[in-house]
């Protein structure tokens, strides 16, 4: 097998130069997709039997859990590769994907407890589903934080890898918590094996955010690596040149 | 693969399977403490505490719901498919509380078996299907059969 392109990740300026021509592409994705999305799921399709025009709030709220608990996975293992290999770029993209992981988390968090008062009739209940997603959260934060924590940046990715790892075993916990446990939150609407429980017209709006939002996160994780590792190799001259324009 | 790379993968492998298994023995330890709630059947066994503010959850027994005339007092049974549990409670029911659908009471158990609830709260199914459709008689047997707990 060709392992080429593996260790040409190794060299930031590489990664810089070749991911530069597809933001736009990315940009316009997330913005085409997330504008039909939400205008067909929030304004169009009918309302839910029960919660009539509440259960809208899906269109936001499922795609960016999926997201939080996906980007924990991108985050762990780019954590894991800047471990083995000592590779500088993947701990930028371990860095880039928690800050965007605890945004995605927090409108998980947020979306969820303003859909909670009408539909259940409460904000917030300390039940396994989401407390789970409320340490999902927390673990990003931490991650951050540690980041921050170490006057040498090299330790300090060390340390987050870590973190980062250690909590791998909360995703597992967040899916399977309304199976494994009697709780509030429904069970999983999207399957994967089985049949969907939602009616494909309510479908079609939500597959479209869900892609916008897999869209938008790789555009969000590339531009915030990207910038990531301009202010890491500011010493090198390729980064120099890239920023004073002299390409 | 180099070898220290090698040496690499498998501590992080390691650290991975056994932060994870500290977990999940923590996790299966305080099972029934991550519990949300006891279901019906629970009651009927005798394994829930009394005078002690605990959560019951179940089906809400279609026919079962009886409103007083004069003030917000409510009285209705859930089942779980195996055990049914009384409820009284005297506030406003969320607006998606219904026969034939899941709620998740918390209160006190008195000494006459009945559950005496402090706040109710609608538990829905991951259904989700337009108006016509939504109330029919096989979604109220599935909860009646502890399917949507």
């Amino acid at each position: 097998m060709n392992w080429q392109w593996f260790h040409r990740l190794g060299s930031p300026r590489w990664f810089y130069q070749k991911t530069g021509a597809w933001l736009p592409w990315l940009a316009l994705a997330s913005v085409v997709l997330l504008s039909v999305g939400s205008v067909w799921g929030l304004g169009f399709v009918y309302e839910h039997g029960q919660q009539g025009n509440s259960y809208r709030i899906i269109y936001i709220h499922v795609p960016a859990a999926l997201l939080a608990l996906a980007g924990y996975y991108v985050m762990a293992i780019s954590g894991a590769i800047g471990l083995i290999w000592r590779m500088k770029l993947s701990f930028a993209v371990m860095r880039a994907a928690a800050s965007i992981g605890a945004v995605l988390s927090f409108i998980c968090l947020v979306t969820g407890s303003l859909w909670g008062k009408p539909t259940w009739g409460t904000y917030w209940e300390w039940e396994a589903r989401m407390t789970s997603m409320l340490i999902l959260l927390f673990l990003y934060i931490g991650v951050i934080a540690l980041s921050h924590a170490a006057s040498r940046e090299q330790s300090a990715d060390k340390a987050s890898a870590l973190l980062a790892l250690v909590g791998t075993v909360n995703i597992p916990i967040i899916y399977w918590s309304v199976n494994w446990w009697n709780s509030l939150h429904q069970r999983a609407t999207l399957r994967v094996i089985e049949e969907s429980r939602i009616d494909p017209v309510m479908f079609y709006p939500l597959l479209i955010m869900i892609i916008g939002f897999y869209c938008m996160y790789a555009w969000t994780l590339l531009t915030h690596t990207r910038t990531l590792l301009l202010k890491r190799e500011m010493r090198t001259k390729w980064a120099q040149d890239e920023l004073l324009g002299g390409r | 693969m180099h070898p220290v790379r090698k040496q690499r993968l498998i501590l992080v492998l390691v650290l991975v399977v056994l932060s994870s298994a500290a977990v999940g023995f923590v996790a299966y330890a305080m099972r029934g403490n991550i519990d949300f709630f006891y279901p019906p059947k629970a009651f009927a066994a005798g394994e829930v505490p009394m005078e002690k503010r605990i959560r019951a959850g179940g089906c809400v027994i279609p026919g079962s719901v009886q409103r007083a005339d004069d003030s917000l007092d409510v009285q209705f049974v859930i089942t779980d498919g195996v055990a049914e549990l009384t409820v009284v409670f005297d506030k406003i029911l969320p607006d998606l509380f219904a026969e034939g659908e899941a709620a998740v009471i918390a209160g006190r158990l008195l000494p006459s078996g009945v559950l005496q609830a402090d706040q109710v709260l609608a538990k829905h199914d991951e259904n989700y299907t337009p108006p016509e459709v939504a109330d029919t008689m096989v979604s109220h047997e599935a909860c009646m059969n502890g399917g949507k707990i």
